[in-house]
């Protein structure tokens, strides 16, 4: 062999030139795009399992978070530590005796709850009663409620104008009202009513505040559309007829101190009720002690699941749309395998080729993912509109179902990109 | 160029290629030692079977030997890995098939541009020498032609061209000529002989004598074997 080497065309080629890095991405990206569009339909069709999971899986996260941050806003309103005691079978379940059968929750079993007060920080009893408000010639359909001096607390709900009333005004069955917001405005056009006199059921009786506002609650009703009156003035002057009870305390509601688990607070006050109301051991109570959170959490809990069997439903047909494009891209491995040979022998590398269809399912993997994601915007649109949920749609949700659509989609190209890798050029070129 | 000092292009010593077929080994290349100048134009003939195709395979660096050594370019076959034999065929070959393996549904110069898609250049520098090598094989009319567009004769100029553009050392040309009628397969290998003129090196596989007329040397193949290797004077230009 000679020792002489021309050094135009030798050996010393390869430090000349600079070195192939291969395939561009934009040049795989245009290679993609057009295999892609070339069989438009199978493409779609590829990425239809895709499109499905993705859309489902943006529903159903969209469900869920309504439905979280609705359960949070819900305990936000009612207050994690507040419990209501009701007379009568529980809640939820069971056999529910008929509502006037119990005996009643009177003013000593609110006096006996407010005793505990290294575990309770406000109580009070609730009668309500719907009247109608006279004030110069003026009427206002609207509910009244008989309740302690302490409501207010269990409520968290400040009194803006005026005052609350005091405990002797309680005691006493002083003709003195709190008026919300709404009421104001249909009886005094919004000007000040403190001191203004309103007549209720023919009771003259003196407006001394005003209730914070707190709009409609989350069941729609305005809270600004109420009159509080001390249970005591509500129970002998305007509910006459129907306490049969004098001392009926109606339904009671709990304020806990909010260092204290509720849990452990509502079971005390259980047993203090059971006691009181010599319930025996293992019989049934004949009140209920409700706790707002957990009803709350109950009633979210039907979303949750029907969010959770849609995410179950998207799972599947992700993979199922990953397994679709492991399928078709074997086959276009196989379809297009002369041409893989074609461009091992012009200078593709392996990892070119691997690049190559790589980049290939990770563009089915985006068109697939941002299509499903704008039918899974559509989709929960259309749920919410239809059953009447909330939902909370987040970029986040968004961004992250694109990207898991592309990671499906690489991962399951993964397998014929490398076989694509794998193919020997000669064998390649001769395929038929 | 002093051909009589520069190395050869092809170097072959004891060059041989086995296939395992099942229980079988099939010696389909047994010891040749052959040299290819730079500047040859090689006409490789042989019956099926013969090794004809397993030597073009080795000297397209698709392949690599089982025994023996063999240098293209001065650079070993047998000790290069996969990706600098993509390199060695990307940069110094160019490969031009009998059923001309266009990709459909590409425009003439995109498919001239395939090679490039594998090197560092620029993009007016790639469009740039895909134009030129079309303009040489006499398509510089036809760059927005696809395949389906094209007669056999010009597909296969389209391939030339892919071949030229990324202005190898030598073409490996296999059966260039089997798909095309007579008088379109005398203008490829007329072709074929300008650009061995200009000073690239061919080799080319036939089983026809007259195409393989246009070739100065020709290598016969029997049973993996050389049994003829001659030489003729180019005829007068």
């Amino acid at each position: 062999m000679s020792a002489v080497i021309d050094p135009k065309q030798g050996q010393v080629a390869i430090e000349e030139r600079p070195a192939a890095v291969g395939v561009q991405l934009s040049a795989s990206l245009a290679i993609a795009l057009k295999a892609i569009r070339t069989n438009s339909v199978r493409s779609f069709l590829t990425m239809l399992g895709i499109i499905i999971g993705i859309g489902a899986a943006i529903v159903s996260v969209s469900i869920s978070q309504g439905a979280g941050q609705q359960l949070q806003e819900q305990i936000q309103a009612f207050g994690t530590h507040v419990l209501q005691v009701r007379p009568g079978a529980g809640f939820f379940g069971g056999r529910r005796q008929g509502a006037g059968t119990a005996r009643p929750l009177t003013d000593r079993d609110v006096e006996a709850i407010a005793e505990m007060s290294d575990l309770v920080e406000a109580v009070s009893g609730r009668v309500q009663s719907n009247v109608t408000l006279v004030s110069g010639g003026r009427n206002w359909p609207t509910q009244v409620q008989g309740v302690g001096a302490d409501f207010a607390i269990t409520q968290s709900r400040e009194i803006t104008e005026g005052r609350n009333f005091s405990e002797g005004e309680a005691r006493g069955g002083a003709t003195v009202a709190l008026v919300g917001q709404t009421v104001v405005n249909e009886l005094f056009d919004g000007a000040d009513p403190i001191g203004s006199r309103i007549r209720i059921n023919r009771t003259p009786v003196t407006v001394i505040g005003i209730l914070e506002e707190k709009g409609a609650n989350n069941f729609g009703q305005d809270q600004d559309d109420v009159v509080w009156m001390p249970l005591e003035t509500v129970r002998s002057r305007i509910n006459r007829a129907q306490g049969a009870v004098p001392d009926n305390a109606g339904t009671i509601t709990v304020k806990v101190w909010d260092d204290l688990d509720v849990l452990d607070v509502q079971a005390e006050i259980e047993d203090l009720l059971r006691l009181r109301r010599n319930i025996r051991p293992g019989a049934e109570d004949d009140f209920a002690v409700i706790n707002f959170a957990e009803f709350i959490r109950a009633r979210n809990e039907t979303q949750a699941l029907l969010g959770f069997l849609l995410a179950a439903f998207s799972a599947t047909s992700l993979i199922v749309g990953g397994i679709g494009i492991m399928n078709i891209m074997l086959v276009s491995v196989t379809e297009r395998t002369r041409e893989i040979g074609l461009r091992r022998a012009v200078g593709a590398r392996r990892r070119d080729v691997l690049t190559q269809f790589l980049v290939e399912a990770t563009v089915l993997g985006l068109i697939g993912g941002i299509i499903g994601m704008l039918a899974g915007v559509g989709g929960t649109y259309l749920a919410s509109h239809l059953g009447d949920f909330p939902v909370l749609i987040s970029p986040w949700t968004l961004a992250g179902a694109v990207g898991i659509a592309v990671f499906i989609a690489v991962f399951f190209g993964y397998y014929p990109a490398r076989r694509a890798s794998r193919l020997d050029p000669i064998e390649a070129l001769r395929f038929e | 160029m002093d051909m009589a000092v520069a190395p050869a292009l092809v170097q072959c010593a004891g060059l041989s290629k086995d296939y395992r077929m099942g229980d079988n080994v099939i010696h389909a290349l047994r010891e040749v030692d052959v040299s290819i100048q730079r500047g040859e134009f090689v006409a490789i003939m042989g019956p099926s079977g013969s090794g004809k195709s397993t030597f073009m395979n080795l000297v397209g660096a698709l392949d690599t030997p089982t025994a023996g050594k063999l240098r293209i370019a001065g650079q070993d076959i047998g000790q290069m890995s996969s990706d600098e034999l993509a390199r060695l065929r990307n940069e110094t070959l160019g490969f031009v098939f009998q059923q001309f393996m266009l990709l459909a549904k590409t425009d003439a110069i995109d498919n001239v541009k395939l090679p490039l898609m594998y090197t560092r250049m620029d993009a007016a520098e790639k469009d740039r020498r895909a134009r030129a090598a079309l303009e040489r094989v006499g398509l510089g009319q036809r760059m927005d032609h696809r395949p389906s567009q094209l007669s056999g004769g010009q597909q296969q100029r389209v391939a030339i061209a892919r071949a030229l553009v990324n202005r190898p050392q030598m073409i490996l040309a296999d059966e260039p000529t089997g798909a095309l009628d007579t008088v379109t397969a005398a203008e490829i290998m007329a072709l074929l002989e300008d650009l061995n003129r200009e000073g690239v090196t061919i080799v080319l596989v036939t089983h026809e004598e007259e195409i393989a007329e246009h070739a100065r040397r020709i290598i016969r193949f029997r049973d993996g074997r050389i049994i003829e290797d001659s030489r003729r004077e180019a005829q007068a230009a």
